[in-house]
């Protein structure tokens, strides 16, 4: 099947496609730019093996990579529902001349992935309609993560972002010192919600066009919690990267740890033994329901009814102590080692976690059920609002409960499993609108699933290492350190020399709370990763928020921009 | 002027009752806070507020909206830059005042008849109680819109902008729904439809409003809510949306006006439902008559005081509940409500009610 996809690709492009490698069982296309959109058409519509799901998309900038071939790289990696397989399309370019055709025509989810990419590397997408930064300040000077741009380097930015609306032309942001006021006879306002609004939850921002109640135009504006996760990580080793990662999704930190981990073994070709991917199991799904609580209870408050959020919020507690009794932390977990976990599950942690999956969680569960799910006012406030067809969906970098809300049973713990997930007896619940009520419907169901899987998962705990036996990774125990040179010696050299991976590239998605979570790792064979991507679900989810807000009222982008469960850390990074 | 009874009986019912009731009402708001706040935490099993010792005393966080108000009164006064200041002033003031002054014709008891003095148990008998009520009331919305206008800001303007279309829309089904029971009692005097409750239907049922009126009680309730702005229909300060809608810019002193009248109004309209529906300080099968001659004058007037200050408080108990049970409307489907579904069924209730007893005849063998 493979060599099938790499044949026919080549029988369609004789010549044209310039390398194709495999490493580690994924498979790489480079292709000049000049045929780029005639790769991408064909690959959307292959029959029997559509990509129809654009992923991820970003820069590479190779300037001290020792295998450089051109200056950057923008990857795509593309998803095939129908074949179940991945793909990883590169673009070389140059750097006095890096520009590529845009392929918004063929997905759209690559259009806000192509503004990060201009934004971070300056890669210029011929073709796309809005090519302005997204996370970096429209003021900003250079390009952040080239490689020659310093990391210490500092800018000051001052003046807010607003928006020209005028003249029916797309939105165009202006650094203006103050908001530019529309015409005395306009019939329309522009009102700002957020980065500070009750529910622009984490530091979201929406500028929106109103004309009375009715929303006509919604624009989100992100990048207040960019931090520059991808940069500071491209200057730390491999382990230090791992507190970073909470930080992305830091409702369900854990699927960060374990996601970033998981792209790093397979980096090194390694794989955890049976109790560390059933650990991570059990850490994932615990994650998934806190996420979903989360999320539906910050939904509903604001949607007015703030009761149901205590009941989410509230068994979502223990299960912050049940993660705090293994690792020390409740929200910034960094439980994850590569190969390893910080510490083994503690004693009767197996029976405590029982305890709350059996008692606690169903109970919050129920309880918003009896409350919500029925609740006329509710299902009025939120059927029919914010609809995206299964197609849209997909097109847009829909993942997880928003896309399977859409009907497309698509679940990686389904389509790819991984740690095990074939062996669990559960289903992927999917609606039938894709509405906002379709959107928490499946939230629900998705959380009873994760309690069946952690059941079986709590029931089935092998005995056994918790931890790889590899000593290029795994730090040796403690005992050991202090009593014997060699583990001294050992421990030492892993702390400072840090974990060396070979020269290659990898790209590992789980199955977050929130859709696809995807890491793309570069190595140079050097202790620090070459160039970390981080795929975070709700950026392509939250590019479709003007599409799904158009003409709606105000109340409504409330409903809608819960609903797709948006997390600044991980949006901005 | 010597100091005889007279005097006495005149100070009470001029000087004391005016001065006393708006006093006892305020004293409700905080009462009113605690029952919210701990009514909250009771449905949403956390414990609420609780911290507030008194001389080493836990008072169940009793306190706690007084200590709130001390805190709100030392915050700084804000007023935005290019506020329309004297509007920005008065807003407050013209939430505040009609929700105080209305409560002043709602009877609290039956007439106190000690000898030869007769004292109401109100401040004032208006012979046009319930017309005074809604004509003042509707005043507050000045206070909503006013707060939303002066400060320059489009959050509040939005909830300025809802909320007057909103009192207006359900005004007009509030007024509607309790017309009903002003025909079946013949008075907009609010004395004289309690007193009109006193009676038994068929021997047995006590003839309050909501037993002869059940559907313009749903409708006067819902309007209700609708009137105080709680949820399911607080939209014009819909924190999630408008962040908090006309008082946004408010704070200190002028922002708890608002959130007293808030409540103020609660009990007003909580006392106004207790007369009209839920037969105001009647005992039920227990007329002032039968229980004067029980216990003494006096005793009768504690008791009903005490009857009418309980279904005051149980019904706000019920806002509570609802408040802490439903999510909030959209504007659309709020003004749909109102228009489409309240507005003909207060219709069709007056229809109903002004002909159907008239044709049966029954409005004649009507116990008065």
């Amino acid at each position: 099947m493979a060599d099938d996809l790499l044949k026919k690709l080549q029988a369609k492009f004789p010549g044209e496609l310039t390398a194709a490698a495999v490493f580690r069982g994924e498979e790489t296309v480079t292709v000049a730019r000049e045929r780029l959109l005639d790769v991408a058409r064909f690959l959307y519509g292959l029959p029997g093996c559509e990509f129809r799901l654009l992923e991820d998309l970003c820069g590479v900038d190779l300037l001290t990579h020792p295998d450089r071939r051109s200056r950057f790289e923008a990857v795509y990696h593309l998803y095939s529902l129908s074949g179940e397989r991945r793909l990883r399309l590169k673009v070389p370019l140059e750097e006095d001349d890096a520009t590529l055709p845009t392929t918004i025509g063929i997905w759209k989810a690559a259009d806000w992935f192509e503004r990060e990419a201009f934004d971070q590397y300056g890669l210029r997408f011929e073709g796309h309609p809005f090519l302005h930064r997204i996370l970096n300040h429209e003021e900003f000077q250079g390009h952040p993560l080239r490689k020659d741009y310093p990391i210490k380097k500092r800018q000051k930015l001052t003046r807010p972002t607003y928006y020209d609306w005028g003249g029916g032309k797309e939105p165009t942001p202006i650094g203006a010192a103050a908001e530019e006021p529309p015409a005395e006879d306009a019939e329309w306002t522009v009102i700002n919600f957020g980065p500070a609004h009750p529910t622009m939850h984490g530091t979201l921002r929406v500028l929106a066009k109103i004309q009375g109640e009715t929303l006509l135009e919604a624009v989100p504006e992100i990048g207040y919690l960019h931090r520059g996760f991808e940069k500071t990580s491209e200057t730390l080793t491999y382990q230090q990267v791992i507190p970073l990662t909470d930080r992305l999704n830091y409702v369900s930190a854990m699927m960060n740890n374990v996601g970033y981990v998981r792209a790093v073994e397979k980096l090194l070709g390694l794989e955890v033994p049976p109790r560390a991917q059933m650990i991570r199991v059990i850490v994932c799904e615990l994650s998934r329901i806190i996420d979903h609580l989360v999320c539906i209870g910050a939904n509903l408050v604001d949607l007015g009814a703030l009761t149901p959020f205590w009941y989410c919020f509230r068994d979502r507690e223990y299960v912050y102590d049940l993660f705090e009794a293994v690792c020390g932390a409740r929200l910034t977990t960094s439980y994850t080692r590569i190969g390893s976990h910080a510490h083994d599950l503690p004693e009767g942690w197996v029976e405590r976690c029982r305890q709350v999956v059996l008692e606690r969680l169903p109970r919050s569960i129920e309880e918003t059920e009896k409350l919500i799910t029925h609740n006329r006012i509710f299902m009025d406030r939120t059927r029919g609002v914010g609809v995206v067809s299964a197609e849209d969906a997909l097109n847009y970098g829909f993942t997880g409960p928003c896309l399977r809300a859409s009907g497309v049973p698509f679940d990686l713990r389904v389509a790819e499993p991984y740690y095990g997930y074939e062996k669990f007896d559960f289903e992927i619940p999917v609606g039938d609108n894709g509405d906002t009520y379709d959107r928490y419907l499946v939230r629900m169901e998705e959380m009873r699933q994760s309690l069946r899987i952690l059941e079986q998962a709590l029931d089935g705990i092998p005995e056994g290492p918790h931890k790889v036996e590899d000593r290029r990774v795994v730090l040796p125990e403690k005992e050991q350190v202090y009593t014997k040179f060699g583990s001294l010696v050992r421990h030492v050299k892993l702390v400072v020399d840090g974990i060396l991976p070979p020269r290659g590239e990898v790209y590992s998605a789980t199955e977050a709370a929130n859709g696809v979570l995807g890491y793309y790792i570069v190595s140079d064979g050097t202790k620090n990763p070459y160039r970390v991507k981080v795929r975070p679900p709700c950026f392509a989810i939250y590019q479709a928020l003007p599409q799904l807000t158009r003409g709606v009222m105000i109340a409504d982008l409330i409903a809608i921009v819960g609903s797709l469960n948006i997390i600044a850390g991980e949006l901005d990074r | 002027m010597a100091f005889d009874l007279d005097t006495f009986v005149w100070l009470l019912r001029n000087v004391l009752f005016p001065l006393a009731v708006p006093v006892v009402l305020l004293t409700g708001v905080p009462v009113a806070v605690w029952l919210e706040r701990r009514g909250a935490a009771f449905m949403q099993d956390r414990v609420g507020p609780n911290r507030i010792t008194i001389f080493g005393l836990r008072n169940a966080g009793l306190l706690q909206p007084i200590a709130d108000a001390l805190k709100l009164l030392i915050k700084e006064d804000f007023i935005p830059a290019r506020a329309d200041r004297f509007l920005f002033f008065l807003a407050p003031a013209c939430s505040m005042i009609p929700a105080l002054l209305t409560f002043m014709v709602i009877p609290f008891g039956d007439t106190l008849a000690i000898g030869k003095y007769e004292i109401p148990l109100q401040v004032a008998d208006l012979n046009a109680g319930i017309l005074f009520i809604f004509a003042v009331a509707s005043l507050g919305v000045y206070g909503v819109v006013l707060g939303g206008w002066s400060p320059n800001n489009k959050y509040s303007l939005l909830g300025g902008l809802r909320s007057s279309a909103q009192m207006i829309s359900y005004e007009i089904s509030m007024g509607l729904s309790i017309i009903g029971v002003l025909i079946l009692f013949e008075s907009v005097r609010l004395n004289d439809i309690v007193r009109g409750q006193g009676h038994l239907l068929f021997g047995f049922l006590p003839q309050w409003g909501i037993v002869v009126q059940p559907l313009g009680f749903l409708l006067f309730f819902v309007a209700a809510l609708a009137e105080t702005n709680r949820i399911p229909f607080d939209l014009p300060e819909a924190e999630a949306e408008i962040v908090a809608g006309y008082h946004l810019e408010y704070s200190s002193f002028k922002f708890s006006m608002f959130f007293m009248a808030e409540y103020v109004n609660m009990l007003v309209v909580c006392g106004v439902i207790t007369c009209l529906f839920l037969g105001g300080w009647q005992i039920p099968w227990l007329p002032t008559e039968d229980l004067s001659a029980l216990v003494g004058p006096l005793a009768t007037a504690v008791l009903q005081v005490g009857v009418f200050v309980f279904k005051l408080w149980f019904l706000m108990w019920l806002f509570v509940w609802i408040r802490w049970t439903l999510p909030r409307f959209r504007y659309d489907q709020l003004m749909g409500l109102g228009w489409r579904v309240m507005f003909p069924l207060a219709l069709v209730n007056l229809c109903v009610t002004a002909t159907v007893p008239f044709l049966l005849g029954a409005y004649e063998k009507w116990p008065k």
